[in-house]
């Protein structure tokens, strides 16, 4: 599976019309120690470049935006009691929303690893 | 503030060599954190023993022939009681401007080296260093002279083992009393030492030349029960402890009787003022403040930020939260911040606005973790 990756520092992979959504390493490690996420509630239509969840460390408040427009069909409920899963495993176990995709075309202005690292390197 | 007009601590590259992210506070570039993290640095603190780099803070001095002259200066400007500090007692007090607002929150030691027995010696915040000194040097009378502190550098060891890390090197240590100094030698290097600190912790300052900082910096760090701690620790460390930090939960708008410092304040000085800004500080006493400093506990786990919007139950704003994270000894959220007075009871539930939303909370008694000072 292709994960693609998007300016703000999400990671996206797509499985029959639903994408995986969480945040970068990269960006775990510039949050540091997460201790809250609140994530959007299931069922909730999203747009995409909009704000869909606050993930909260013990130095600030971010907000993590999603690169595509959709439905919210799943949110990982290991974050609520664990929400250091994201510092331990942020591209895989600490996933954050699974959204159906309304516009899979969204996808094609995304990086692949090869950019995002070159992004994330500057 | 651009890049290039941040000032460094001498530890700089000791803080880099050791991998800390560095980020610009208060003009310096400090270090925020080490690679094991805040959440970590702030445990190891609390069971252990930290240590911080704080030579960002700005000491200084003022000089005449006798402490009496000294003190009864700078009690023009604190509100505290000065004159009555026992030789190599320390006292933590705030500078006041006309309207009783704080200039900035300090700490003031009376002197007691021999042929510097007419000297106080004082530290200020790093962001208020320049601002203080000039308030300072402007109401100092005719005998009475101020000075920057030049090549000095300031550590600060906290937690409960701090006390035994440093007996290793001077056994006498455990009898030093909180807000006290004692002059010592610790591999050869003269160390201002004082029991005292900002983490709720028992601990010491160690106030040094710049040339030795270094050597005592890895020296307190070659015992294994020393990790070096950054800043982003030292702030949930002094939240949860319920101490103020200068330019959020105190500034020039608020006085010390807001700010539930009138235990600094002692009976002599809250009688006869004397001090700027006295005049509202003793309306204040008398008639009580229309709001006040109150720790907060967000129920829940979401931290509710600085800027926070307080309500009460029925929806009218009553107040603002000045400090607000999460506190890694109570495991959850933290803040502390200013409501009206009528509400500043124990136990008085409340709502924070936090992403436009309505999150319950509970006035509490400060600190949130019972301080371990050595009295």
């Amino acid at each position: 599976m292709t994960v693609k990756f998007s300016k703000d520092h999400e990671w996206i992979t797509v499985e029959n019309g639903v994408a995986t959504v969480g945040i970068t390493n990269h960006a775990q490690e510039q949050l540091g120690d997460v201790v809250y996420i609140e994530l959007p509630k299931i069922g909730s239509t999203i747009a995409a470049n909009a704000s869909v969840a606050t993930v909260e460390s013990v130095k600030a408040a971010s907000e993590v935006y999603t690169p595509v427009s959709g439905e919210v069909v799943e949110v990982n409920g290991e974050l609520s009691g664990d929400p250091a899963l994201v510092n331990r495993a942020a591209e895989n176990d600490g996933w954050f929303m699974k959204i159906k995709l309304s516009n899979a075309s969204e996808l094609d202005v995304l990086m692949d690893k090869a950019a995002y690292d070159k992004f994330v390197a500057g | 503030m651009s890049e290039e007009t941040l000032q460094r601590t001498p530890l700089y590259e000791a803080h880099k060599a050791l991998g800390a992210k560095l980020v610009p506070f208060a003009g310096y570039e400090m270090p925020v954190q080490y690679p094991s993290g805040v959440l970590a640095e702030h445990n190891w603190t609390r069971q252990h023993a930290g240590l911080f780099d704080v030579s960002h803070m700005g000491q200084c001095f003022i000089m005449s022939e006798s402490f009496a002259t000294s003190a009864a200066t700078l009690e023009k400007l604190v509100p505290a009681d000065i004159a009555g500090l026992e030789p190599k007692q320390q006292r933590y007090s705030q500078l006041l401007n006309e309207t009783g607002g704080i200039i900035d929150d300090l700490m003031i030691t009376r002197a007691a080296y021999p042929g510097y027995e007419g000297w106080l010696y004082v530290v200020v915040n790093a962001g208020c260093k320049d601002g203080d000194y000039e308030h300072i040097t402007k109401h100092l009378p005719e005998g009475v002279t101020f000075k920057a502190g030049e090549g000095m550098a300031l550590l600060a060891l906290q937690g409960p083992e701090a006390e035994a890390v440093l007996a290793k090197h001077v056994p006498t240590i455990r009898d030093l009393k909180f807000m006290f100094y004692e002059s010592v030698d610790i591999a050869g290097m003269a160390v201002h030492l004082s029991r005292s600190g900002y983490t709720g912790e028992d601990g010491f300052e160690l106030s040094v030349y710049e040339k030795d900082v270094a050597a005592l910096w890895t020296l307190l760090l070659s015992d294994s029960a020393v990790k070096p701690i950054g800043l982003g620790a030292r702030d949930s460390l002094r939240l949860e402890a319920g101490l103020c930090l200068y330019g959020h939960d105190i500034d020039e708008t608020t006085s010390p009787v807001e700010a539930g410092l009138t235990w600094s304040i002692a009976k002599r000085r809250r009688e006869h003022g004397g001090f700027m800004g006295d005049a509202r500080v003793q309306k204040e006493l008398r008639d009580g403040p229309s709001r006040k400093r109150v720790g907060i506990k967000p129920e829940g786990r979401a931290p509710a930020r600085e800027g926070t919007e307080i309500q009460n139950l029925e929806g009218r704003k009553i107040g603002v939260i000045t400090s607000g994270g999460f506190g890694p000894t109570l495991n959850g959220p933290v803040a502390m911040g200013y409501v009206e007075a009528n509400s500043a009871v124990p136990e008085t539930k409340i709502n924070l606005i936090v992403r436009g939303q309505a999150m319950p909370a509970t006035i509490i008694k400060l600190p949130f973790i019972p301080n371990k000072f050595k009295k």
